[in-house]
């Protein structure tokens, strides 16, 4: 562009140099000129860290965001230490008070806050300067003089006892003060916590050797030519040296009231950033008012300054602020404080989950409304934050045990919250991979869940660590994760979820995977990742219809046992409820033996595992056996594990033994999202562990079984829930049929129970398959029943192969080498 | 140099499969894949030596059935991070015979 337009930047904060930083980002170099005016003689610094280098625990250096050279290096005229006292918005120029005069095309006013200094006697020695000895906090001068202040002094009264007041008491307790904060609220940092909150924070304050004066309103400074104390409302004083003012902020919008903009508390602005009176003028950051908010927080300040650019530049002109959730997690004098949203329950029938622990300085709450997380207060362990943000943020399903939110209950590695953990901690156990891997990937420019998982191969193993792993995306990320489309796709070569790509299947009638391939897919051609989850989701739907294409099954179900390391296959007879006869124990022993099975086990599922196989001895295996397949190696029913029930134990109830070869007997092998492992219990002792499976059937007294669901003891912990209770073991095989064709029909691929049952949530579960709230549970039968009807022992195709070289192996000996002719 | 040895008929393999054989010393996987071309790769994964004809296969990758590593079939590369496993251009001739062309010593 021959003229470029003319930008100029009233505020060299983080929020003016983060608006130019967007514009940049989006080539607002070749559109505009820039000109930036900041009132500090400095490049940008970030205010955040000041209390970091009030308490020596930051250097100057690190804090500056943008030193000087960057806007030489992109072509900024920066005009440091200059301040801007009036806009003359009809003759566009920008008005500075060392006579300068700017014109501009477009303008951004960023001027922040400033601190708010309450009217009090002896603040001021004159119109502009604070009383010697007394320090607002805000600037980097300011935090020089005081750190230059506190050097020869020794004891300090911080005004003021919210966040940055704290902070202030914090970094002078470092530097060696007493340090005694007064707030005139009943509570520290009362604008975000509750009363609880307030006295946890309180006990942690003071163990810092802070002292704490609350209910007390500042009604003098006293001085002679320097600070000596303050005096409050009722007559008390302190004896001092030096007065720290954090007593709030005040946007800065004289600017904007000279210049005729509309001012209420900031400078009022429409969803683009833009002033209501004047398209060319924009405002971001503290000094804006957008929808009646005005934020102090750093994250809305980012989403204002995209928002802004996308505008400007033009790169998105339809480009709205819709207004920030403000969520923070800071470390509050050396204590982790974490807010979000409402601090205490306001309608009746909020869910209000409160954890008080004082002495440890812990506190957590959480406020669910309809089912949404919508506020969080997390005090001293903030372990859990980043998921409650991400919920607060998107509105996320919350688990059904509401103190999952609050604590980690039942994972089998201690969970750390994602900011804390150390960089080389080993995050996904199966696969080796540390935070430090992952957060390099999110900084080499990945910016999905399912990208990062995909180059480090975190949690692509057993997956219980996918959680945390998306907690350190997202935390490396700084929260600009961008939403994986895919992640709801039941395949990733298909752009649908579950319910609409069997609904697309179902009207095509497409009962091949290359058919669905060919028909749904953008290039129709095949997908090797895809096709194992097509396969049985099309066995589910068809039944016998299904045209079923070999290559389609993973090696495991193309010859029905369980692949190993070293190529081999491990065999597990079908051995229902875990009951067995000598003559099968005899036979076993001798297939054993006849071919040289190096390991023989018993299983966690009541069954005996003949290891160590040869793909080409499957078949005289199976023959030799003479026992139908026992599904060890599918996703599919697995087991029923069972007790010895009423027939022998003093304790049965219930004749559990029974109950679990009749329901193995009927869901034999079937196919399923994810594996199936049962058991049955004769007695509430449970010795079958029927409260840990997938499904268990516990017999009580009376007569009567309980069922519970979404139950699991492997990676991952849980506790199934109560289904019902039955009066028969029939009832118990309806039942089960039902939830096992609802969780067929509706689970992800690859979702187990512990996690289908409670993201459905129980209520909903029990709902459907209990009391046919949807009027589908003769459907579900049905097509339960069709399934049942089709199955076929798979161990007779060792009799008759399907496709050539079905049990060829696949890892061939090679024939000895000849000897090397000399 | 190389030598082109007959491995098998392409009907010993199934579309969409793979099968492993012993050519010129070497094992080797060879896939038939669903678009009619042959493809064939060392038999072994080099992650941890899992039989790479057991895989899934579509018509431009295959997934190791162990840990799921994944391979380019054309060019051998790994998609996951492992190193590459060997090719070797593979073709059907006018006869029904696959052809493996595998560098002699």
């Amino acid at each position: 562009m021959t003229n470029p337009q003319r930008l100029v930047v009233v505020g060299n904060g983080m929020a003016g140099a983060r608006a130019v930083e967007e514009i940049l980002h989006r080539g607002g170099d070749r559109m505009f000129s820039i000109t930036m005016f900041g009132d500090e003689p400095y490049g940008n610094y970030n205010r955040i860290l000041l209390s970091g280098l009030l308490a020596g625990t930051d250097d100057a250096e690190e804090i500056f965001l943008n030193p000087v050279e960057w806007y030489r290096d992109n072509g900024i005229t920066l005009h440091a230490g200059v301040r801007v006292v009036r806009i003359d918005r009809f003759a566009k120029l920008v008005l500075a008070d060392d006579g300068s005069v700017t014109p501009y095309d477009k303008l951004i006013i960023a001027t922040g806050s400033r601190p708010f200094y309450p009217p009090v006697e002896g603040m001021w020695r004159d119109n502009k300067t604070l009383t010697p000895g007394v320090f607002g906090f805000r600037t980097l001068d300011d935090c020089a003089a005081m750190v230059h202040h506190a050097r020869e002094h020794r004891r300090a009264v911080v005004i003021g006892g919210g966040l940055l007041g704290l902070e202030a008491a914090h970094g002078l307790r470092a530097n060696g003060l007493e340090v005694h904060v007064v707030q005139s609220a009943p509570l520290l940092m009362n604008q975000q916590l509750d009363t609880q909150a307030g006295h946890v924070l309180r006990r942690s304050v003071d163990k810092l050797g802070i002292t704490v004066h609350t209910g007390q309103r500042l009604t003098a400074i006293r001085h002679e030519n320097i600070v000596t104390g303050v005096v409050f409302a009722d007559g008390s004083t302190i004896d001092c040296d030096m007065v720290v003012v954090t007593a709030g902020i005040r946007p800065n919008v004289g600017l904007g009231i000279v210049s005729g903009l509309t001012v209420e508390r900031g400078i009022v602005v429409d969803d683009q950033l833009r002033s209501i009176d004047d398209d060319d003028i924009y405002a971001v950051g503290e000094c804006a008012q957008h929808r009646g908010e005005v934020y102090g927080l750093v994250a809305p300040l980012w989403e204002q300054a995209v928002v802004l650019a996308e505008h400007v530049t033009g790169h998105n002109p339809h480009s709205a602020y819709h207004g920030s959730r403000t969520a923070t997690k800071l470390k509050v004098a050396g204590i982790d404080v974490a807010t979000m949203g409402l601090k205490q329950p306001e309608r009746e029938d909020d869910e209000f989950v409160q954890f008080s622990e004082p002495r440890h300085g812990v506190y957590k709450t959480v406020i669910i409304r309809d089912d949404r997380l919508v506020g969080a207060t997390l005090m001293g362990d903030v372990s859990k934050v980043a998921f409650l943000m991400q919920a607060f943020d998107r509105g996320l399903p919350l688990p059904e045990e509401r103190i999952q939110l609050l604590f980690d209950i039942g994972t089998p590695a201690p969970s750390v919250g994602a900011a804390e953990l150390d960089d080389d901690a080993q995050v996904c156990n199966c696969n080796g991979v540390s935070k430090a891997d992952l957060v390099t990937r999110v900084r080499a420019g990945e910016r999905t869940l399912s990208g990062v998982m995909n180059a480090t191969r975190a949690g692509k193993g057993c997956g219980s660590c996918k959680g945390l792993v998306a907690d350190i995306v997202e935390w490396a990320a700084g929260g600009k994760i961008e939403d994986d489309p895919a992640a709801n796709w039941y395949v990733p070569c298909i752009p649908m979820d579950k319910p609409e790509l069997m609904a697309e299947i179902r009207s095509r009638g497409l009962r091949s995977v290359s058919a669905v391939f060919a028909e749904l897919t953008r290039d129709g051609r095949p997908d090797a990742a895809s096709k194992m989850a097509l396969t049985s989701l099309l066995r589910m739907m068809w039944g016998t219809e299904f045209v079923d294409e070999r290559d389609a099954r993973f090696v495991n179900d193309r010859v029905h046992a369980n692949i190993q390391k070293d190529g081999t296959f491990s065999v597990v007879p079908q051995i229902k409820g875990g009951v067995t006869t000598p003559a099968e124990l005899r036979r076993i022993a001798e297939v054993a033996e006849r071919y040289d099975v190096p390991l023989v086990k018993l299983t966690g599922g009541q069954r005996i595992d003949l290891l160590g196989v040869r793909k080409e001895d499957l078949p005289k295996v199976w023959a030799d056996l003479g026992m139908p397949s026992g599904h060890a190696y599918g996703k599919s029913f697995r087991t029923v594990k069972t007790c010895v029930g009423s027939d022998f134990c003093r304790y049965g109830l219930g004749d559990s033994t029974a109950l679990g070869i009749a329901i193995e007997e009927r869901f034999k092998g079937l196919e399923s999202p994810g594996k199936l492992k049962l058991a049955v219990a004769g007695c509430p002792r449970n010795c079958s562990e029927a409260l840990v499976k997938d499904l268990g059937v516990v017999a009580v007294e009376g007569g009567r079984w309980e069922i519970y669901v979404g139950g699991a003891a492997g990676a991952h912990v849980r506790k199934g829930d109560l289904l019902t209770t039955v009066d028969s073991p029939d009832e118990v095989i309806t039942i089960t049929g039902r939830f096992l064709q609802y969780y067929r029909e509706n689970a992800r691929w690859l979702e187990r129970t512990y996690a289908f049952v409670p993201r459905i949530g129980i209520d909903r579960v029990r709902a459907v398959v209990v009391s046919d709230s949807e009027g589908i549970a003769a459907r579900l039968d049905a097509a339960m029943q069709a399934s049942v009807a089709a199955y076929r022992d798979p161990w007779l195709e060792g009799e008759k192969p399907v496709t050539p070289g079905q049990f060829r192996t696949a890892l061939p000996l090679i024939d000895l080498p000849q000897v090397p002719v000399r | 140099m190389s030598a082109e040895h007959p491995v098998a008929r392409a009907d010993d393999i199934p579309v969409g499969e793979g099968r492993a054989h012993v050519v010129a010393g070497q094992q080797i996987a060879v896939f038939r894949l669903r678009d009619g071309r042959i493809r064939a790769v060392q038999a072994t994964c080099p992650h941890a030596g899992g039989p790479l004809a057991d895989g899934l296969v579509d018509d431009t990758v295959v997934i190791c059935p162990l840990h799921n590593h994944t391979f380019d079939l054309a060019t051998g590369c790994s998609t996951t991070g492992q190193p590459a496993v060997r090719t070797y251009p593979a073709h059907v001739d006018d006869n029904g015979n696959i052809i493996v062309s595998v560098p002699q010593p």
